[in-house]
């Protein structure tokens, strides 16, 4: 009993003095709460399924930016991870007949797999040529399906996969846990001395290989990461939609994604997820005008990047928060003092 | 067969060579990966099938029209909405893909999705040794030739040129060298698009015109851009005929495994590059810090 009052005060006074204290604490509270609490409150089939949608492309979004956002390779064949991904569930569960809590991660090792054999010849390559040559490893395989309609089903992909779970209710949370549990690691993992190396690869390679790190290594180590992760989601995405098609290898995928992560701030982990969360909703939103749907999207887009140019959840957490010019810690943008230090604000 | 392979080489060949230096100049001297590139040429090849199946121009006074729209236009994006954001890399190349897809977009409520086709602008064929050649192909395939020889007479002895190239070179010394940085970008960026402009225009007639017509030759673009070498123009220039006959070679070769054209191009390019990072004529430059 004391036990659980311990721990009970211990998460209260985290909540008070770490979470309370930012908006931006209290929006990531709110958020977790809002999605794992969402079906409690509304039953509708039809936005159920979008949520899940949205958790799924979340994950994908968020693995983009782990690998692209934080060292700087930027990826413009994410599909590609996908794509093997979901390809990898498909054919685990009906050749293999295994259920899909051990198709998705198998799945997402063998987009590991991908993500070596892609990785190391593309380490030789920088900047741009990187991202132009991943570009083609997508279609380079799309073309290989075709190739092999037997194997892959060709145009039609593979279709039939187990469901997750029977109910609807049940497999919103398969996904929304996989979700947040997968985005939590993800920044946990920026957030940790391995993030910072990330970081220092995207802002100067050389320094970093100068300071003895291994940076081949942690490169590779990024692209392993982001596959697993995003054929996490692509696993996820083949199991829910019961199908995975050649659409998860096409070009616009990879380019969707590079808009979410950097519609939402790249380099943040959290910036993507929450652009994935305003955006994949807004675009079923703009079903209401179907011929327009597509070009409202982009209008959005350019509209938001045209005065957030770094992102927009970045733009917002500027505007809501400051940093204390002496020690460097976020505070409310209203304080006049430094909640820490006590310096002043202004 | 021979002979048809030869042309369509030579054309697929001429269009990405024409596409990939636009895309490479614009690149090469600002630093912008404009994915709308090939929005520019889908936008030019309805502009001449408007001009021409609609209002009647005749084919000179229509490709003057619409390379001359696409360059306004591309202008006008890059004021509006590149030249605001221009330090923010990232978000440059998000806003060109939002661009492209607000193209399409456009496109496909102005004109719908259906395939439409341009008749030839000079009607009729020759026979070359029991191939047909028509008309059409040898004017896009010259006026590309053209086109490009200009484009190089003009880069190498005019002032702009030796601006542009210079700029190209190191972006902060042409700066300090009284060169202002932001003109000679906007004025690449209207010389790219209407290259771009010029392309659609003349393959429009060769082609089925409909709004997603800017895909398939974006990738291609790229590939021919990082195998050729990035910046370098004669590099863009060969890659562009190595691609093109490549994907002519395995349409006519293998008709059944057509659809593996551009697989089979672009793997090309990736064992090229796994052995030349740099590509073909590239250099690799010291990196920018």
């Amino acid at each position: 009993m004391n036990l659980l009052r311990y721990h009970l005060r211990r998460v209260f006074t985290i909540l008070k003095n770490e979470v309370f204290v930012l908006p931006s604490r209290i929006m990531v509270l709110i958020f977790f709460l809002a999605v794992l609490l969402m079906p409690l409150v509304v039953d509708d089939a039809y936005f159920i399924r979008i949520l899940i949608l949205t958790s799924i492309f979340a994950i994908f979004a968020a693995s983009w930016d782990l690998l692209s956002g934080f060292t700087g390779q930027i990826n413009f064949g994410h599909a590609l991870f996908f794509g093997v991904g979901a390809y990898g569930t498909a054919i685990l569960n009906q050749q293999a007949g295994l259920p899909h809590w051990a198709t998705i991660p198998l799945g997402a090792t063998i987009a590991v797999a991908a993500g070596l054999i892609v990785g190391i010849p593309c380490l030789r390559l920088r900047g741009t040529y990187l991202a132009l040559t991943t570009l083609a490893f997508p279609i380079i395989l799309l073309g290989i399906v075709f190739a092999f309609p037997g194997f892959t089903g060709g145009e039609l992909g593979i279709s039939g996969l187990t469901r997750l779970s029977g109910s609807r209710m049940t497999t919103y949370y398969i996904v929304v846990v996989t979700m947040l549990v997968s985005v939590g690691v993800m920044w946990k993992i920026t957030d940790s001395k391995i993030g910072i190396i990330f970081h220092a690869i995207r802002e100067d390679e050389l320094a970093v290989k100068a300071a003895g790190i291994n940076t081949t290594m942690y490169k590779l180590m990024a692209f392993c990461l982001s596959g697993f992760f995003a054929g996490i989601a692509g696993g996820l995405y083949a199991h829910f939609m019961r199908i995975a098609g050649p659409s998860t290898l096409e070009v616009y995928m990879s380019f969707q994604v590079v808009i979410f992560s950097v519609f939402g701030g790249i380099a943040t982990i959290w910036g993507p997820v929450g652009a994935v969360f305003v955006l994949v909703p807004l675009l079923e939103f703009f079903r209401l005008w179907p011929e327009f749907r597509t070009l409202l999207f982009a209008m959005v887009v350019i509209l938001i990047l045209l005065y957030m140019p770094g992102g927009l959840l970045p733009w917002i957490r500027n505007k809501i928060e400051d940093e204390c010019p002496r020690c460097k810690i976020r505070n409310l943008a209203v304080r006049k003092v430094c909640r820490v230090c006590a310096a002043q604000m202004h | 067969m021979l002979i048809d392979i030869l042309i369509t080489s030579l054309i697929k060949g001429s269009t990405y060579a024409m596409l990939a230096i636009g895309f490479s100049l614009i690149f090469g001297v600002a630093r912008i990966v404009n994915i709308a590139h090939t929005a520019f040429y889908m936008v030019a090849a309805f502009c001449i099938f408007y001009t021409t199946t609609q209002l009647g121009f005749p084919p000179l006074i229509a490709i003057f029209t619409s390379v001359a729209l696409v360059t306004l236009l591309g202008l006008l994006a890059y004021k509006l909405l590149i030249a605001p954001i221009r330090e923010h890399e990232a978000a440059v190349l998000i806003a060109t893909i939002a661009l492209a897809i607000a193209f399409q977009e456009v496109m496909m409520i102005l004109f719908t999705g259906d395939y439409r086709s341009v008749p030839h602008l000079v009607p009729g064929f020759a026979t070359i040794m029991g191939a047909r050649v028509f008309y059409q192909q040898i004017i896009t395939f010259g006026s590309v030739f053209v086109v490009l020889g200009f484009m190089w007479l003009f880069l190498r002895y005019t002032k702009l040129g030796l601006a542009i190239r210079a700029t190209a070179q190191d972006r902060e010394v042409a700066n300090l060298m009284g060169m202002n940085e932001g003109r000679v970008a906007m004025m690449v960026m209207g010389i790219s698009v209407g290259l771009a402009g010029v392309t659609g225009a003349v393959i429009a007639p060769l082609t089925i015109v409909e709004p997603h017509m800017w895909n398939p030759p974006l990738v291609m673009m790229l590939a021919v851009v990082v195998l050729g070498g990035m910046g370098s123009i004669k590099g863009s220039f060969y890659a562009a005929f190595i691609l093109g006959t490549t994907e002519a070679l395995v349409v006519f070769l293998v008709p059944a495994g057509a659809y593996l054209k551009g697989a089979v191009a672009l793997s090309i390019m990736v064992f090229v590059l796994l052995v030349r990072p740099a590509g073909l004529f590239g250099v690799q430059f010291e990196e920018e810090r």
